[in-house]
């Protein structure tokens, strides 16, 4: 097999500590301790192997990344690479300081999550008061610094209604981007499925409102609109297809195709304490098992989208349909893309308790 | 229609640079990478928020040889996409 073209991007989870709780965090139940974070050296190696392997962007992730001390000193070596940098965060550390540091360490843009349109149900659902006004702080700041803003919006059947407020919103804060996503379900989200999953209507109605704002905000904001598969007749090309555009690096130095990996069972997955990046993009079973189109079951490699869908999310094969190696069931081809109609149905009308985020996994 | 006399700009937060890994011009942005075709790549050199779309098609039209109306039209059309991706403001 040739060596595969180099990598994109670069997933930096710096950390999964986080102030805030959301019950549809797509980060592992089993979270990474602090103490088994890498240390700022780990982080200035991966950071030059990176650059020197052909990715051109960077995205400090989490976790809150902005909980780790050593961001600013992070972003300032990558852009010292000519790395695009990009920080996804929740805003709530984002004081005056932080953004002067970020500034003068040259970060390119910031991502900033918002949990609905209004305080209340946003902080019920982060779990931390007065967490949605320092998200309008941190909108302001990051303005007014003159970079430019993408405003994230999470969506699920306890907001989806709201999804008109959360535009307006965006268009208030001057945002660039407006990422408009319903939850995508691993992780803790997969756990409070039941309690997040929106109605087929719930759906429609966003449909329409992101049609409509789309076309009003033409050439001036961009929206992004992610779409839940439970309701799609094709799967995602999840990560662009494995261990073809990007990687994804654990707190603790896990290189994943994708962030949800460590659910997959019979993978040992290298570390960037051993292994260089260059060694594990090209040479590691983990990145080669369902890379390309080899691996695929027939369903899929004779599929004329092989090559779009990549076969789709390997993390839901794996919850949904039992095997990390099948079609995606989110796929109308595929034998199991019942269970996607039976979770819907399971959702409707269930309780709407959820299970927080929390650095220790719930008991099973 | 766009007017010949405007300056495109990068947008902020997007950048243009070369890659030595690939060999290649790439444009980032937030959250998005485009890979510019090699006409994008010669009018994207000249993009610095002071030239105007007129000063670029002069340029190529010097170093190109295709009459300026085409030129002129190609760029136009390319730039036009280009803004609509949102890498560039006109």
């Amino acid at each position: 097999m040739s060596a595969p073209a180099p990598p994109m991007g670069l997933i930096a989870e710096l950390t999964h500590r986080c102030p805030l709780q959301c019950a549809y965090c797509s980060n592992p139940l089993e979270m990474d301790k602090p103490a088994s974070e890498l240390a700022t050296g780990d982080w200035l190696r991966v950071l030059d192997e990176a650059a020197a392997l052909g990715v051109l962007q960077v995205h400090f992730s989490g976790g809150e990344p902005m909980a780790r001390r050593d961001l600013v000193q992070l972003v300032a070596h990558a852009a010292s690479r000519d790395l695009y940098t990009n920080i996804i965060t929740s805003g709530v550390l984002l004081t005056d300081k932080a953004m002067a540091e970020l500034l003068e360490a040259k970060i390119d843009h910031i991502q900033l999550s918002f949990q609905d349109a209004r305080a209340p149900e946003a902080e019920r659902i982060g779990g931390y008061k007065g967490g949605h006004g320092k998200k309008l702080e941190a909108a302001r700041r990051i303005r007014e610094a003159g970079l430019p803003l993408t405003a994230n919006f999470v969506l699920h059947k306890q907001n989806a209604e709201r999804v008109g407020e959360m535009i307006a919103l965006g268009e208030d804060l001057q945002a660039e981007r407006i990422e408009i996503a319903h939850t995508q379900y691993y992780g803790w989200a997969l756990l409070n499925r039941d309690a997040l999953l929106p109605s087929l209507a719930q759906l429609e109605h966003v449909n329409g409102v992101v049609a409509a704002a789309r076309e009003r905000l033409k050439g001036r904001i961009v929206i992004d609109y992610v779409v839940p598969d439970y309701y799609a007749a094709r799967p995602k090309a999840c990560m662009g297809g494995w261990g073809n555009r990007f990687i994804n690096i654990s707190p603790s130095g896990k290189a994943l195709p994708c962030h949800a990996a460590e659910t997959l069972p019979g993978f040992t997955f290298p570390s960037v304490r051993e292994d260089s990046l260059a060694e594990i993009w090209t040479g590691s079973e983990a990145f080669r098992r369902f890379r390309g189109t080899d691996w695929m079951p027939d369903l899929c490699r004779s599929c004329d989208r092989r090559e779009i869908d990549w076969g789709g999310c390997r993390c839901q094969a794996l919850a949904l349909a039992g095997d990390a190696s099948a079609t995606d069931p989110a796929c109308a081809r595929s034998p199991d893309h019942a269970v996607m109609a039976q979770a819907a149905a399971a959702a409707e009308g269930a309780p709407l308790d959820l299970v927080a985020r929390r650095l220790h996994a719930p008991e099973a | 229609m766009t007017d010949l006399a405007t300056a495109p700009a990068f947008r902020r937060g997007v950048r243009f640079r070369f890659d030595a890994v690939r060999g290649a011009w790439m444009l980032l942005a937030p959250e998005k990478l485009l890979l510019p075709d090699e006409i994008a790549v010669e009018i994207l050199k000249l993009v610095d928020g002071a030239r105007s779309i007129d000063a670029i098609v002069e340029d190529l039209a010097a170093r190109f040889d295709a009459p300026r109306a085409t030129i002129a039209g190609d760029v136009v059309e390319a730039l036009e996409n280009l803004a609509a991706k949102g890498a560039v403001q006109l």
